[in-house]
């Protein structure tokens, strides 16, 4: 969050934060190894992390190598978040573009949207068992309800006067959809998504928790109940990767899309 | 908005009759479209009652007990979880997100702490909180207090940047005191940014809640949901469906009576 407005307060922060993170490692080192002042069981030793982190890497734990474990969390949030924006992102335009659609469609939001996509975990696996299809569909779930809500109101956000210069040049509305409005709330979808894409990690997290049979929440569900500290650090770890590797390639699709924005 | 009648149909003004017509057409879209599939048999009866069975369970759980309490119990046992761990979020994270926004220094320290934090999904917490501070109430409140923790920090942050250092001069040039000027221009100038970093944070607090009695806690709606698909009552997990949902709405309606409440008595923004 440090702002470098100037690049010698950018070499400060660079070099506070920088010590800042070796200290906190030196006091993890020394309250687990150097004086044993924690109790491993509740804070477990670096040697003992990355002990676990080589064995999930080559012998693997809870059914499978880090690695499959970690791709198969990454492929079901991909496909429920895909899913999500195939259907969430059209229907907020609707509903941005038609004040009827709006009328029609949103007491059903009412209802649905104050229930958090993870009280829908329990029905899920009710409706679908504990394989893939149900974790698509609360991260669906968790993903889409953003995506509507930022598409509308990217839509109502759009410059009327835009829409009306386009109009007096002659644009039909297909034409105006398509060259005013979808561009015009495209920043405001992107917002959407990035919030949506952390908490649909948190949702899998728990669904992976609750059941599963592969998966970074399996990891860490198993590891909780062998009472295995280095794992779970491997496991906490291995999410937050996970999690800021794909908010990043949103960032690198974003930065595509929304390249309009920066040759204006 | 409502009146902008540009060239298109979002400007279009809806007749109020229209307006309640097709919006209570969505209703009835909703619910009928529920009982339809479920007195068709198009799903058994047993992964979807009708909402009416759903009335009955929760009259019905309202007065026996089921997972070892009534409804109203374990209600109550979620809300008074939530609030303890909302409550110690807030506590923490205002404070210290105005004094980073003040103190460069702890600025430096904190954000790369909290930026290699972050990521952290706040469930994958669960194990880690049940060793710490076991399953009973320690490790559920530390879940919320990371669930709702960073936007309660974050928002006093903005919120203290936000501040026109224009009037932490004028309040300086007039000999204000550090203190003075943190009580007097930085509190309230950042609190337009903090009310609205409050709502975000209770939404994320609650719904870390039922996620981390989804997993570890004996006792709240979350744990009565759980014991429910165990049983296989879908009656039973979509009536704790429905408390969540209406504790959720309270929240977010009671903070938004606390934004416009702040909008008027300190005037814009």
């Amino acid at each position: 969050m440090a702002t470098g407005a100037a690049p010698a307060r950018f070499h400060r922060a660079f070099f506070v934060g920088a010590l800042t993170i070796v200290a906190v490692l030196a006091l993890w080192w020394v309250a687990t190894t150097g004086t044993r002042w924690l109790n491993p069981l509740r804070l477990p030793a670096p040697s003992e992390v990355w002990a676990a982190l080589q064995q999930i890497l080559d012998r693997g734990y809870a059914g499978a190598t880090l690695w499959q474990h970690a791709m198969h969390s990454l492929g079901l949030v991909a496909r429920g978040f895909a899913v999500a924006i195939v259907t969430g992102i059209p229907l907020g335009l609707l509903m941005g573009w038609s004040r009827r659609a709006e009328a029609l469609i949103n007491p059903i939001f009412l209802l649905l949207r104050p229930i958090p996509a993870l009280a829908w975990i329990p029905l899920a696996i009710v409706w679908f068992g504990l394989g893939d299809t149900g974790k698509v569909f609360v991260i669906w779930l968790t993903a889409f309800v953003p995506a509507v809500i930022n598409a509308f109101t990217g839509v109502r956000n759009v410059d009327p006067v835009l829409i009306a210069a386009a109009r007096t040049q002659g644009a039909s509305t297909a034409q105006v959809i398509r060259h005013v409005v979808i561009p015009g709330s495209m920043p405001l979808i992107f917002t959407g998504l990035r919030l949506s894409l952390q908490a649909s990690w948190t949702t899998l997290v728990a669904a992976e928790l609750v059941g599963a049979f592969f998966g970074l929440g399996r990891v860490l569900n198993i590891a909780g109940q062998d009472i295995f500290p280095g794992m779970i650090i491997v496991g906490m770890v291995a999410v937050a990767v996970c999690g800021a590797a794909t908010t990043w390639l949103l960032g690198l699709l974003e930065r595509r899309v929304l390249n309009w924005r920066q040759a204006i | 908005m409502a009146n902008r009648n540009f060239l298109g149909p979002a400007g279009t003004v809806l007749g109020v009759v229209e307006f309640w017509l097709l919006t209570l057409a969505g209703f009835t879209l909703f619910f009928g479209g529920w009982m339809l599939v479920a007195w068709s048999g198009l799903m058994p009866a047993n992964l979807l009652p009708s909402p009416l069975a759903v009335w009955e369970t929760l009259v019905r759980l309202w007065n026996q007990p089921f997972a070892g309490h009534v409804y109203a119990e374990h209600l109550t046992a979620s809300i008074g979880r939530f609030l303890m761990g909302w409550a110690i979020a807030v506590a923490i994270g205002i404070p210290l997100g105005l004094l980073m926004g003040w103190y460069r220094i702890l600025d430096e320290i904190i954000t790369p702490l909290f930026d290699s934090i972050r990521f952290v999904a706040p469930l994958a917490w669960v194990p880690l909180a049940a060793l710490w501070f076991g399953t009973g109430i320690g490790g559920p409140l530390l879940i919320i207090f990371v669930g709702s923790f960073a936007p309660c920090l974050i928002s006093a942050y903005r919120g203290a940047r936000l501040v026109e250092p224009r009037l932490v001069e004028a309040a300086q040039t007039m000999g204000a005191s550090g203190r003075r000027i943190i009580q007097h221009v930085l509190v309230p100038g950042a609190m337009p940014s903090i009310i609205s970093g409050l709502r975000v944070s209770a939404g994320l607090g609650w719904q870390s809640l039922v996620g981390s009695e989804l997993i570890v806690v004996g006792a709240g709606l979350g744990y009565l949901m759980v014991q429910g698909q165990g049983n296989l009552a879908t009656n039973i997990v979509i009536a704790g469906m429905v408390g969540i949902g209406v504790v959720g709405f309270a929240i977010d309606v009671a903070l938004r009576g606390v934004e416009a409440w702040f909008k008027r008595r300190w005037g814009q923004t």
